[in-house]
């Protein structure tokens, strides 16, 4: 027993210290251990049969209505009307956002962006908008290049989307609380961005100010 | 293939950011009104959060954390209880000084909520950008009468 422990410790210890040294190879091992023992599916079955038929039923509303009136915007000359049309836009984002179990992100969007940004171009459009410069047409070349550009990119995107590959998906039992989790994380992983973010608002909230202000001579 | 259809899953949020980063680029590229263009820029932004939220939701659920005891574990948790998530541990040395039972570390699947983080700093930078353009647009009413991003040619050569 004596000889051969002077043998086994350094062996054992390095084992032990390359485990917890490379985690990420740990956690890529971890994530095919939870794929093979079948969480996944099961998760994954869960999870769709938690609402039935009703589910796709939200999503296909709340697409319908992203895709149709992000479309109208295109269409439409009116100032006035792309922005109500814009108001449809991200209020059913919003939805499609609770969807997605993420009902901070969804709150966020109706009160910073619809209440916020939309109401911000609204006033744009009272302040700017006299009659004869609410229409601004443009020339039917202009039109046909803008949609052939529109038409490439989309086309470049759905190509990326078909030629993308994805690893399976990992698990988690549930999402929690998707407040607490949004809290922890802005004040641990993404402390710095979110200083920035508040710095940055700073900055904008005095630059925008000066900016827009009238001068007097 | 309605099956496919109706189990909603990660392609049709991709279809459907698509699609609206695509009116995005159109309204960019068709409008001569500035506020036009800015409304473009949202709906691009838009469908990029929308694309990160739906890989958190679907791609991305969680995340492998060690954590070194049982007590850190947070609501939202789940224990890996695989024996491959148990780290290796050293055989039974001769007890020289005997501890108290040290708390063994575990590993747990977190649930991630990176996606969602970028789209919350995309809404407020989204904020940001559309407060500083709308005092530019009205500066450059309040000299030209007019929002036509086709009379901002003061630097052209």
């Amino acid at each position: 027993v004596t000889s051969r422990q002077p043998f086994d410790r350094p062996t054992d210890g390095g084992v032990s210290s390359t485990v917890f040294r490379d985690t990420k190879l740990q956690d890529r091992q971890q994530t095919t251990a939870t794929q093979e023992s079948g969480l996944f599916q099961i998760a994954q079955q869960a999870s769709a049969d938690a609402l039935g038929p009703v589910t796709p039923a939200l999503f296909f509303c709340g697409a319908a209505l992203v895709v149709v009136s992000a479309w109208a915007i295109v269409f439409s000359s009116s100032i006035v009307r792309m922005s109500f049309f814009l108001l449809l836009t991200l209020g059913s984002i919003a939805g499609l956002f609770f969807f997605l179990e993420a009902e901070l992100l969804g709150a966020i969007q109706l009160i910073v962006y619809v209440g916020g940004t939309l109401i911000l171009i609204v006033f744009g459009v009272m302040l700017t908008g006299k009659p004869p410069h609410t229409r601004t047409a443009i020339r039917r070349s202009e039109v046909v290049l803008g949609s052939l550009i529109a038409l490439v990119l989309t086309g470049g995107l759905i190509v990326a989307w078909l030629r993308l590959t994805l690893p399976v998906a990992v698990d988690a039992a549930n999402q929690g609380n998707p407040v607490a989790a949004a809290g922890r994380a802005m004040l641990s992983t993404y402390l710095a961005p979110f200083e920035i973010v508040g710095v940055l608002l700073l900055v904008v909230m005095v630059g925008a100010a000066h900016i827009a202000r009238r001068k007097t001579q | 293939m309605l099956n496919d259809l109706l189990h909603i899953g990660l392609t049709h949020f991709v279809v459907l950011s698509i699609a609206l980063a695509g009116a995005g680029v159109a309204t960019m590229l068709t409008k001569r009104n500035a506020i036009g263009i800015l409304i473009g820029v949202e709906l691009i932004l838009n469908a990029a959060s929308l694309n990160l939220v739906a890989f958190n939701h679907y791609q991305w659920r969680a995340t492998p954390v060690t954590l070194a005891a049982k007590s850190e574990m947070l609501p939202g948790d789940k224990l890996i209880e695989s024996p491959a998530a148990k780290p290796v541990t050293t055989p039974a040395k001769p007890a020289r000084k005997a501890k108290p039972a040290a708390p063994e570390p575990v590993r747990v699947l977190r649930p991630a909520i990176d996606g969602q983080m970028f789209a919350l700093f995309i809404v407020v930078l989204a904020a940001a950008e559309a407060a500083v353009a709308l005092s530019v647009i009205l500066n450059f009413y309040n000299r030209y009468g007019s929002i036509d991003v086709e009379r901002a040619d003061a630097l052209h050569g």
